[in-house]
């Protein structure tokens, strides 16, 4: 069974700018000049889910979750 | 900030069958009164023309005025010209049947006039237009949103109060005067703010249609696209189409401003040429460049602009959008690069400091376009800038970095040869001496103030 393509949203009020997410999903994240993350576009790609979510859980913010993939 | 319009001379006179006609002499709509006798349209004179507010009866199904207007295919004339009747079929179809109409008159565009003018020469439409979209939405709460700076509340307030006397309007609106900042209009500030909060963007999802006001479904229009349901509930969908083009319908207004001898705000037709519509406000000399669309709109040069169809489409056929609509043409002797930094300052400025791509972000790239605009020639600037401009889009929570980064985008890429020029030989003649022509209200936004 194919699972659905997933995405990651970050709250960009909320992120305070920690740049942990980057370090734990490197795949899709990376940061600007001030630590804040810089996502590259699309859907997480399956063999990442795992640092996706691991991101999530440790953003000390609370500002990141994963949702449904438009399209 | 223009205050005054001028809109072609006014020439009185009155349409088929004695009452007064729908249009002005130029074909206004919203403006027909205006133009008709050269003074803002009074309640009387307004129900002489239009007639009463057309009540809606009992339906099964989607409420007449929804359908209606999705076959008329008006589109929000407040920035980002989205569908109307998607907004309020959204808010029309929430679970909550507790429902809030929030009509968005605070124009917080500093080059714009439209809205402001819209509410002093022909408020009825716009008071209209609320209580309309409130039946077709189910609400019982209307704010009406207006800066409080320009004094048109407390003459709005007694419009509101004739209506009431008169039993015009079945349900209460009141006029509210949220802070005036750049992003305090921005929609769910708007929503935030009269809900008690701070009038500063909030994190969506939840949109307003959804969650507004009080945790209510809430409908945001524009003033002027309230004014055009005022018009399509009277005279219908197939009459809205009678001018403007199949995709881009009916009229609209623009405010002319920069080099023109007669700056203002003007009703146009969709789909005359920008050429045609820069020549009724009489451009003097030969323009160099027209910013369309507003502080997050497109510099184009001129010739390329004055060549557009004022469309969605055919805007966007040059990157291009209407925006808050305005058209500002820049003269020989200035400078696109000069302009551009003074109003990206100005944004950083108005930020609401909540997103960090936005609060460190846009001051910074502000910062890197004054270098070239100004500064001395540095190439390393120059690629850090073009990186920044980048990363501010879809990084905040709302479309304000966007919006600038489009605006800066867009004098880098029309104005390229400019660029190489500052950059190796330094700011221009008229970076250095031209006179500002856009305005960009210095203004420090203390924490206190976005309540
Ligand atoms: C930073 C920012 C400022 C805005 N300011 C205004 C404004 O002053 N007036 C307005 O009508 N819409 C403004 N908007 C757009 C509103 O959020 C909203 O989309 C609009 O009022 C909806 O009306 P419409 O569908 O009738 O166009 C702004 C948007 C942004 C991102
Ligand atoms: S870990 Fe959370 S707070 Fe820190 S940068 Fe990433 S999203 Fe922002
Ligand atoms: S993007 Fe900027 S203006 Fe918009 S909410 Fe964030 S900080 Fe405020």
């Amino acid at each position: 069974m194919k699972r659905t393509a997933r995405r990651l949203v970050i709250d960009r009020i909320a992120c305070t700018g920690h740049g942990l997410c980057a370090e734990l999903f490197p795949e899709q994240l990376a940061l600007d000049d001030w630590g804040y993350p810089i996502q590259s576009p699309g859907p997480i790609a399956g063999g990442d889910t795992r640092h996706a979510q691991r991101a999530v859980a440790a953003c000390p913010a609370l500002a990141m979750r994963l949702e449904a993939a438009r399209g | 900030m223009i205050t005054d319009i001028r809109t072609p001379q006014p020439t009185p006179g009155r349409g088929r069958a004695g009452r007064p006609s729908l249009e002005g002499a130029h074909g206004e709509r919203l403006l027909a009164g205006w133009s008709r006798t050269g003074a803002p349209t009074e309640l009387p004179e307004h129900l002489d023309r239009h007639g009463p507010v057309p009540s809606f009866t009992a339906h099964d199904g989607e409420h007449p005025l929804i359908e209606e207007i999705a076959r008329a295919g008006l589109a929000g004339r407040g920035g980002a010209g989205f569908p109307t009747a998607k907004k309020l079929r959204a808010v029309a179809g929430a679970k909550r049947t507790d429902r809030v109409v929030v009509a968005n008159g605070m124009e917080s565009e500093p080059a714009s006039a439209k809205d402001k003018t819209l509410l002093r020469l022909a408020p009825q439409l716009v008071l209209d237009g609320i209580v309309l979209a409130a039946d077709a939405v189910g609400a019982r709460q209307a704010h009406l949103c207006v800066a409080p700076d320009t004094g048109l509340d407390q003459r709005l307030r007694e419009l509101v109060a004739e209506r009431r006397a008169l039993g015009i309007d079945p349900i209460e609106i009141t006029v509210r005067t949220p802070p005036h900042h750049y992003v305090s209009s921005e929609s769910s500030a708007l929503v935030n703010w009269l809900g008690g909060g701070e009038a500063k963007p909030t994190t969506t999802p939840p949109r307003t249609a959804e969650r507004g006001v009080g945790g209510l479904p809430t409908l945001v229009d524009n003033v002027e696209t309230l004014a055009h349901v005022a018009l399509i509930a009277r005279y219908g969908a197939d009459w809205f189409r009678e001018r403007g083009t199949a995709e881009s319908p009916g009229t609209t207004l623009v405010t002319l401003t920069g080099a023109v001898a007669e700056p203002g705000v003007y009703e146009i037709e969709y789909g005359t040429s920008v050429h045609d519509i820069l020549e009724l406000a009489h451009p003097v000399g030969d323009a160099q460049a027209v910013l369309v669309g507003g502080y997050f709109g497109t510099w184009l040069p001129a010739a390329e602009a004055a060549a557009l169809e004022y469309s969605a489409a055919g805007l966007a056929s040059a990157g291009a959008s209407s925006g808050a609509g305005v058209l500002a043409v820049l003269p020989p002797h200035a400078c696109v690069l000069a302009e551009t930094a003074r109003i990206l300052e100005y944004l950083g400025a108005q930020s609401s400091r909540q997103c960090g791509p936005c609060l460190f972000g846009l001051p910074a790239t502000a910062g890197d376009f004054a270098q070239v605009a100004f500064g001395q020639p540095d190439r390393e600037g120059t690629e850090r800038l073009e990186r920044r401009v980048e990363l501010l889009l879809g990084r905040g929570a709302c479309k304000h970095p966007d919006g600038a980064a489009r605006l800066a985008a867009s004098a880098l890429r029309t104005f390229a040869p400019h660029v190489r020029r500052h950059l190796k030989w330094g700011p221009c003649p008229a970076a250095v001496d031209a006179r500002p022509l856009l305005p960009t209200p210095a203004e420090t936004i203390k924490d206190g103030d976005w309540r």
